[in-house]
Order: C-alpha cells, then structure tokens, then sequence
C-alpha cells in the first residue's frame, strides 16, 4: 500500500485526529494489515504521537501489524460448535491450507484463526469466511467451500 | 471558586470546588496511599490503591479518592476495614509481579499484605503509567507507551524517539515504583545496538 492511498485515506476522514481508528480501519480492510510505514504515516498526518497510534492498533484486535491473508477464515470452537465436532472441522482447514490457528499461509491467500462464539450456535459447526458465514459445517464440506476463494 | 466543606477521617477539611478527594486530603495534611498518582500528571485511577470508602445518606460506597471531586458535606473515611482490606488486595496481587519493589514492600508491612499470597508472575512492571502519561504530558516526547491489553499489556519504548530523546532525559525514571522501566529501557537499548551492528 503506497502512502498517495494512505493519504487519500486520510483526507476522506478530514484528517481529523478523532477519526484515528476509522482510518486505521480503512487501511487494514484494504490492506490486511498496517505496516509500520503506514502507521508511522498516520501518525505523522493525523499529529497524533506514534505510542498512541502503537497502542491502539495492539488494543484492538482487528488490527494486525503482521501480514494476512487476502481471505480470513474464523472457525468457531465456542461449546456449541465444539459439541458438535468444530475442532474436527478446523482439523481439515489446517490440513487442507497448511496453517496453524492464527497463522497466515505463504501466498497470503488465507488466515486461520479460532473464535468463541460467532452468535448462531443453531447452525454450529459454524465457520465465517470475509464475514460470511457458513453453518452446518462438516469435515466432509471444507474443501468444496474453500474452492470458492482466489 | 466556591468553598466546599467536608468531612475527612472525622475532620473538617476545606476544599475548592474542582479538587479531588486525594488533594483535598492531602492539603488537610490526611495520607492516602498511591501508587498511580502523581502532581504534575492527569489524575490517572489505575493502581486503585487510593480507594476511599464514602458515606451518603446512611449508605456507604467506595470509590477511587484520585479521580472523584469533592462534594459538600462528603464523609470519608480513609482507613476503615473494608478500605484497608481491599488495599491488601491490591498490593498482593501487585505484588505477584513486582515481589521485591521497595514501595510495595513499605505499603505491604503498613497494610499486612502477604506477598507470597498469589503465584509469582514477574512482569515488574505494574501499570501504573507514571513513565508514559510523564513522557507524553511534561516531556511532550512520546517515547515510551503502553502496547496490547490485559494480561499482556506492557510498556514499550519507541526505539526512534528513545534514541533522540532518552539519554539527556532520563526524568521518568525515579518515578517508576518497581523499576521495571529502566529494564525496558536497557533492553530497548541492547535490541537498538544488536540491530544496528552487522554481523561479523
């Protein structure tokens, strides 16, 4: 990500300082995560000192200051889920990428990543992939959904 | 200004409107622990070892004296047993991360901590955020902040800025309770050195 985006970014939130997390936001949904250039680019515009910039993209955990994936994958092991056979389910995405939880495969194509609970036990076992959510998950049905994402 | 008259540990204490129970206290010559707090500083409530138990219409409830203004006809009282009970708690759960800390250990034998209550977890550091709100607020250098949260908040220099600005300075240290800033800042240092040398 170039800084004539980043600044762009920025200029669409006024350059206001208050506007901090939407624009770190803007650049990790476009980006997948925030490089140290571009925090250091968004502190330098919005004036706002670099530890706060630092704090904020490590509080919030929709911020990665490593590289992932261009499509995250969230597989629930929330107790629902887990009844109902999640943790065999994630077994087949580690093995059909590659990757552990909260790792990223080397062609940035997917993240992995384990949550709680994603809301909607009835259709557990649950995935979400770029926040869409698949139900009713089987071991059986990952590679078929995975076919879907370049 | 207007003048605010409460009650302190059984004493009349005069106050201005907009002073903290903390100051209020401190000007009537009453000590109340603190950890967190500092003058020159935005009153910060993170160490809650300034906790005060309040008494309003027959109830009594507690709060963190550093950051609640006075009221007229407030009754404090500044050591009761649930006060001293809860500041033991803080300092033994304080204490999980800082054991050997020369201002815990004196608060400690004050209020009967025990400081092997809970298992060791040595982080040093306590979060009190003396060096970072001083850094950020006196300073205006922003070289050290805080980074992640919960249980894996910790303090963290700029390596950047701390170059610049940290070895003519250096006034955040004698603040820091446990000492575990200048441990941040040597490992900093080491980390900036062992990056900047090539190999041999």
């Amino acid at each position: 990500m170039n800084n004539e985006r980043i600044d762009q970014i920025i200029d669409n939130h006024h350059g206001e300082a208050s506007s901090l997390i939407q624009v770190l936001l803007d650049i990790q949904s476009e980006n997948h995560w925030l490089p140290k250039e571009a925090i250091e680019r968004v502190a330098e515009k919005l004036q706002v000192p670099l530890t706060r910039v630092q704090h904020i993209a490590t509080f919030y955990k929709a911020f990665s200051l490593v590289p992932k994936g261009r499509h995250e994958i969230h597989v629930c092991v929330g107790t629902a889920c887990h009844v109902r056979g999640a943790t065999r389910v994630l077994d087949t995405f580690q093995d059909a990428i590659g990757i552990k939880p909260g790792e990223t495969d080397l062609d940035l194509k997917f993240s992995l990543q384990t949550v709680n609970c994603l809301g909607c036990c009835a259709l557990g076992p649950v995935i979400e992939i770029d926040g869409k959510t698949h139900g009713k998950m089987a071991p059986s049905k990952t590679a078929e959904v995975l076919k879907n994402y370049e | 200004m207007s003048e605010i008259l409460l009650n302190i540990d059984g004493k009349e204490v005069k106050a201005q409107e907009g002073m903290t129970l903390l100051e209020a206290a401190k000007s009537a010559g009453i000590n109340i622990p603190t950890l967190c707090y500092h003058e020159k500083l935005e009153p910060f409530g993170g160490c809650r070892l300034c906790i005060v138990e309040l008494e309003q219409r027959g109830w009594t409830r507690l709060v963190v004296s550093c950051v609640y203004p006075v009221e007229k006809n407030l009754v404090v009282r500044t050591r009761s047993e649930k006060v001293d009970r809860i500041r033991k708690m803080i300092l033994e759960l304080q204490m999980a991360h800082a054991p050997d800390a020369f201002d815990l250990q004196e608060l400690a034998q004050e209020y009967g901590a025990d400081r092997n209550r809970f298992e060791k977890e040595s982080s040093f550091c306590i979060h009190c955020g003396l060096c970072v709100r001083y850094c950020a607020e006196v300073k205006k250098a922003n070289a050290i902040g805080f980074v992640d949260r919960g249980i894996r908040k910790e303090i963290s220099f700029i390596p950047e800025i701390a170059s610049k600005e940290c070895w003519n300075c250096k006034e955040c240290f004698p603040l820091c309770p446990t000492e575990a800033l200048q441990a941040a800042y040597v490992l900093t240092k080491a980390l900036a050195s062992f990056e900047t040398t090539p190999e041999k």
